[in-house]
C-alpha cells in the first residue's frame, strides 16, 4: 500500500513478464477480474441475455444480437446491447448471464488493445480467439453457480481474407465455425432459420437480411429472445466486419430492411421459402 | 577492512545526474511539438522493432531517448496503468496529468533509492479537444516534470534543437511543414554537416486530435516519403538487384 500512497509505479507495473492485461490483473489486483468474488453457495436470479447468429460472406462476415434480457419469466431489458467490437476487426457477441458476459466482454477488448500496445502487433484471429478460451475457463466457478456465459466470437481474418465465426462452451472450448452459427435460448430456431437462407455466395446486405431472418424466426418461437420492436424502435444490434473493419449498422439503415422483413411476415409468418430440390418441386 | 570514504550528498546527487545526462547525450534526438490537427512525434530511429514512441491510451502518447531496456519498462508500465485505470473506472478517466505525475514518482524515487539512476528523459503528450487543451509533459532522469507549451526536444542536440524550434515553431503549423521542420532539425544532430534523413531512418507518429477514441496513428513507408521528398532507402535497397 506504501506504493500507492508515494505515488511511484508498483513493482507489479515495472515487472517484465506478460503482455497479456488478464495476466497482469490476475497477478496485481484478481478482485477486478469478472470472475471474482464466486458466490459459495446458491443461484442467483439475474438478466440473461438471449439469441446471437452469425453468418460469413466472401471477405467478410455479420453478427447480429436480439435486445431482449430476461430474468425468469420477467423481461430484464428490452434495449440491452449483445454485440461489441472486440477490437478494429473483430467482435464478439454475448449470451448468458448479462453482467458478467458485458464485463467479460470489457476485460477482453482491454487485452487485445493492451497486447497491441505492447507488442506493436495485434494478435492473430486465432490467437484472439484462443485468448477469449482462457477468460471463460476462467469463469468456469460461476458457470456452476449458474452464471454462464457463452460468447460468439468472429471477425475479419487478413491471412486469407475472409470471415470466420467461434463458438464456445462454458469451460472454454473454442470449436471454429464454417459458414453460420447461433449460440443463446432461441439459436435452436435460429439455426433452423441459417440453414435454410444461408448461401457461400451473399452479399453483405443479404448477409444482413438472412440474420434478421433468422433472430425474427428465433423470436417467434423462443419467449427469451426479443422481436424487432417497430413500436419503440428497437432494432437488433447488427455489426458487419470486413477489411475495412467493424462497422455497427445504424438505425437508420437497419429501419427500412426491419420493416420490409416484418411487412413480408405480415403476409407469410413463417418466412420465406426454400426451394426443393430441382425437380422435386411441382 | 576497508573503510569507506566520505562522499557528501551533494556529490552524489551531482555524480547521478552527470552519469544520467552523459548516457542520455549519446543517443540521438526526439522532436515532439503540436501542429494544427495535434502532436507530431518524430524520432530519428533505424530500427523498425525497437521503439521510442509508443501509444499508451486513447489520446496519451509517449516518446523517450536513453537506454532502451530502461524506457521501455517505464513505457510497459505506463501502459499498464493507463489500461488498468480505464478498465476500472472510465476511459475518460485516463489523463496524461496523472500518468506523468507516476512517472515523475517513479523516476524521482529509482534517482535517490538505487545506486545507478535511469539514464531516461521521457515525454508524455495528450491532445485535446482544442490545441489550448493539448498537454506536454517532460520528465527528466530525477524525477522532475516540466510542463512544456508547443514544442519540447530531448536527447543528443536537445538545446540546439529547442533553439531553432524557438525560432521557426508556430502554433498553427500544418502536418507537412511541421514534419519536415523537425526531420531537417534532427539531420543536424551531431553538429556537423547537416544529413538528409531517409523515411527509413525515421519514426514518426501523430496524436490526430479529429480521430474518435484511439488517436494514435504511426506513418512510415510511401506516405512519409511522399511529405518529405526523400525516397525510402529501405524500399530502394530491396527493390535493387
Amino acid at each position: 500500500m506504501s506504493e500507492r500512497i508515494s505515488g511511484r509505479l508498483p513493482e507489479a507495473f515495472l515487472a517484465i513478464g506478460s503482455s497479456g492485461f488478464v495476466d497482469f490483473l490476475a497477478a496485481y489486483d484478481p478482485s477486478l477480474l469478472p470472475s471474482a468474488g464466486v458466490p459459495s453457495q446458491g443461484t442467483l436470479d439475474t438478466p440473461h441475455g438471449t439469441t446471437i447468429v452469425a453468418v460469413t460472406f466472401p471477405h467478410g462476415m455479420v453478427m447480429a444480437g436480439d435486445r431482449r434480457a430476461t430474468m425468469g419469466n420477467m423481461i430484464a431489458s428490452r434495449d440491452i446491447e449483445k454485440v461489441y467490437p472486440a477490437d478494429e476487426h473483430t467482435c464478439v457477441g454475448i449470451a448468458g448471464t448479462a453482467g458478467i458476459a458485458v464485463e467479460l466482454v470489457r476485460l477482453f477488448q482491454v487485452e487485445l488493445e493492451h497486447y497491441e500496445k505492447i507488442e506493436g502487433a495485434q494478435l492473430s484471429i486465432e490467437g484472439k480467439a484462443n485468448r477469449l478460451s482462457s477468460m471463460i475457463r476462467g469463469n468456469l466457478g460461476m458457470a456452476f453457480q449458474g452464471l454462464a456465459v457463452v460468447p460468439m466470437f468472429g471477425g475479419y481474418d487478413p491471412d486469407g481474407d475472409r470471415g470466420r465465426i467461434f463458438s464456445y462452451d462454458v469451460t472454454g472450448g473454442r470449436y471454429e465455425e464454417h459458414a453460420f452459427h447461433a449460440v443463446g435460448s432461441g439459436s435452436v430456431f435460429a439455426r433452423g432459420s441459417l440453414k435454410k437462407l444461408y448461401r457461400s455466395d451473399l452479399v453483405p446486405g443479404d448477409a444482413v437480411s438472412v440474420v434478421l431472418e433468422a433472430l425474427y424466426d428465433a423470436a417467434d418461437d423462443d419467449s427469451a429472445t426479443g422481436g424487432p420492436d417497430l413500436a419503440r424502435r428497437i432494432y437488433p444490434v447488427v455489426a458487419i466486419v470486413d477489411a475495412d473493419g467493424y462497422r455497427r449498422l445504424p438505425d437508420s439503415e437497419l429501419e427500412p430492411i426491419v420493416q420490409r422483413l416484418v411487412n413480408q411476415r405480415n403476409t407469410r409468418p413463417n418466412g420465406p421459402f426454400a426451394p426443393l430440390p430441382e425437380g422435386d418441386a411441382s | 577492512m576497508s573503510v569507506p570514504f566520505y562522499v557528501s550528498p551533494e556529490q552524489l546527487i551531482k555524480d547521478k545526474a552527470d552519469y544520467a545526462r552523459k548516457g542520455i547525450a549519446r543517443g540521438r534526438s526526439v522532436v515532439v511539438m503540436q501542429y494544427e490537427g495535434g502532436i507530431l512525434f518524430v524520432a530519428e530511429n533505424p530500427s523498425r522493432a525497437l521503439h521510442k514512441i509508443s501509444e499508451i491510451y486513447d489520446r496519451i502518447a509517449f516518446a523517450a531517448v536513453g537506454k532502451y531496456n530502461e524506457f521501455e519498462n517505464m513505457r510497459v508500465a505506463g501502459i499498464r496503468f493507463a489500461d488498468l485505470r480505464g478498465f476500472s473506472y472510465d476511459r475518460s478517466d485516463v489523463t496524461g496529468r496523472s500518468l506523468a505525475n507516476a512517472y515523475a514518482q517513479t523516476l524521482g524515487t529509482i534517482f535517490t533509492e538505487t545506486p545507478k539512476p535511469y539514464e531516461v528523459e521521457i515525454v508524455v503528450a495528450e491532445v485535446g479537444d482544442t490545441p489550448e487543451e493539448d498537454q506536454l509533459y517532460r520528465l527528466t532522469f530525477d524525477g522532475s516534470v516540466g510542463d512544456e507549451h508547443g514544442y519540447v526536444a530531448m536527447g543528443g542536440s536537445a538545446e540546439a534543437i529547442t533553439t531553432a524550434l524557438s525560432e521557426r515553431w508556430n502554433a498553427g503549423m500544418a502536418f507537412d511543414d511541421a514534419l519536415r521542420l523537425a526531420t531537417e532539425l534532427l539531420g543536424r544532430d551531431g553538429g556537423t554537416e547537416p544529413r538528409t534523413l531517409t523515411p527509413g531512418q525515421l519514426e514518426v507518429a501523430v496524436l490526430d486530435r479529429s480521430r474518435p477514441r484511439r488517436t494514435f496513428r504511426r506513418i512510415s513507408g510511401d506516405r512519409l516519403a511522399e511529405i518529405l521528398g526523400v525516397p525510402d532507402d529501405e524500399a530502394d535497397s530491396a527493390g535493387a538487384p
